[in-house]
């Protein structure tokens, strides 16, 4: 009780800071760096994306970090989940139904492709490599929910990931090489162009590879979520159900079910 | 009040949903729910403070776009602040990246305590 009263105490002083703030509003002009970069950006990337000339070139190391963040969290997800065990095959259950099989016949090369087209056209379009890469993750797991059983490339999705994360750094020196910074894009590769689709240096050849990278990973990422599915495992778990009150809706559900004791590995 | 301050206060409405979720409810999944909640409203507050009214997207694909066509200047004046957008980008993958991560725990624990409420998560209080 007194923590809920603490807590509505709380939202309502941020509720007032908010308030305060909306009375600030927004600017209305671009600030020194903002105007730089959409100045002199197409002269000095030749991107006509100037969100993708900022993210792939003046933040690019800010880039390779959130790149490293998400593969730490993929990571770490597999790892937590690693020791989970897998459900014993129930073909009849696990089976899609007849509509999401055909769909996923039909459908997953072109979600692919248009993946691949929205990472290769980065640097023209809305979009670049973690979008395309999550549009391909998503045709992925089309593809897992069509048949549960499928099994992911493993060996050929964490080469691919390695690779590309290890030319990104590559391309980063090939920079720090020719032109004296990490990540610079003059003199590398040929500028091109503008509003080509091969232009803008290095910066759709780093998009590319981070669109394999995120696709690949998050690829990963939902393969492990889906595989241990069901644990035997958890000390007496019902302890919820004792009170007579259920917590959260069906978040529950699966306390119904028999479990193995001392399953825990 | 303009557009600007608009999409500033849906931001601001949707962070306090969000918290008010993530404190008040006691089913993690709810909790982290709360905390996708005020992942969006901060984006939606970094997007719109870079929103200036009656500017385009930062997509230089029109040649009016450019003050000098020879030297291939931007004007500064057309286009909304691609800044705050590319944080955006980066603050949605990592967003990504935390509610899987934290998701991946809650399945662990429900392994092993069997439930989901944090009033009966005691092993940790003191």
């Amino acid at each position: 009780m007194t923590r809920t009263v603490v807590t509505l105490i709380a939202l309502v002083a941020i509720a007032g800071l908010f308030f305060v703030l909306l009375g600030l509003g927004t600017p209305d002009e671009l600030g020194t760096v903002s105007r730089h970069y959409v100045e002199r950006g197409i002269a000095e990337n030749r991107a006509a994306n100037l969100v993708t000339s900022v993210v792939v070139n003046y933040r690019g190391l800010d880039t390779l970090g959130e790149v490293t963040v998400l593969f730490l969290s993929v990571t770490g997800a597999a790892f937590v989940l690693r020791r989970r065990e897998r459900k014993p095959v129930d073909a009849k259950a696990s089976r899609a139904s007849e509509i999401v099989q055909t769909g996923a016949r039909v459908l997953v090369a072109p979600i692919m492709l248009f993946g691949a087209y929205i990472f290769v056209h980065g640097h023209l379009t809305p979009g670049g490599g973690f979008q395309g890469g999550a549009v391909v993750a998503s045709g992925v797991l089309l593809l897992l929910l069509a048949d549960r059983e499928r099994e992911l490339p493993h060996g050929l999705m964490s080469w691919l990931e390695s690779l590309s994360g290890f030319a990104f750094v590559v391309a980063g020196l090939a920079g720090l090489w020719v032109a004296g910074s990490f990540l610079a894009n003059r003199g590398v590769l040929p500028l091109g162009e503008w509003n080509r689709l091969l232009s803008a240096g290095i910066i759709p050849v780093i998009y590319i590879l981070i669109g394999l990278k995120v696709g690949s990973e998050l690829a990963a990422l939902l393969d492990v979520m889906m595989r241990g599915e069901a644990v035997a495992g958890g000390p007496s778990g019902d302890r919820h159900r004792g009170g007579g009150k259920r917590h959260g809706g069906g978040t529950s559900r699966r306390a119904g079910k028999k479990r193995t004791k001392g399953g825990r590995r | 009040m303009n557009a600007g301050t608009l999409y500033l206060g849906a931001g601001f409405a949707l962070v306090l949903t969000g918290l008010a979720c993530a404190l008040l409810r006691r089913n993690l999944l709810r909790m982290v729910l709360g905390f996708s909640i005020v992942d969006t409203g901060v984006h939606l507050i970094i997007a719109s403070v870079g929103s200036l009214a009656g500017r385009t997207a930062p997509i230089i694909d029109d040649p009016a776009l450019l003050s000098d066509a020879t030297t291939l200047a931007v004007d500064a004046t057309a286009v909304v602040d691609p800044v705050p957008q590319a944080l955006v980008l980066t603050a949605i993958v990592i967003g990504v990246g935390v509610t899987a991560l934290m998701l991946t725990y809650i399945v662990r624990l429900h392994d092993r305590a069997g439930t989901l409420d944090v009033r009966e998560l005691r092993e940790l209080k003191w």
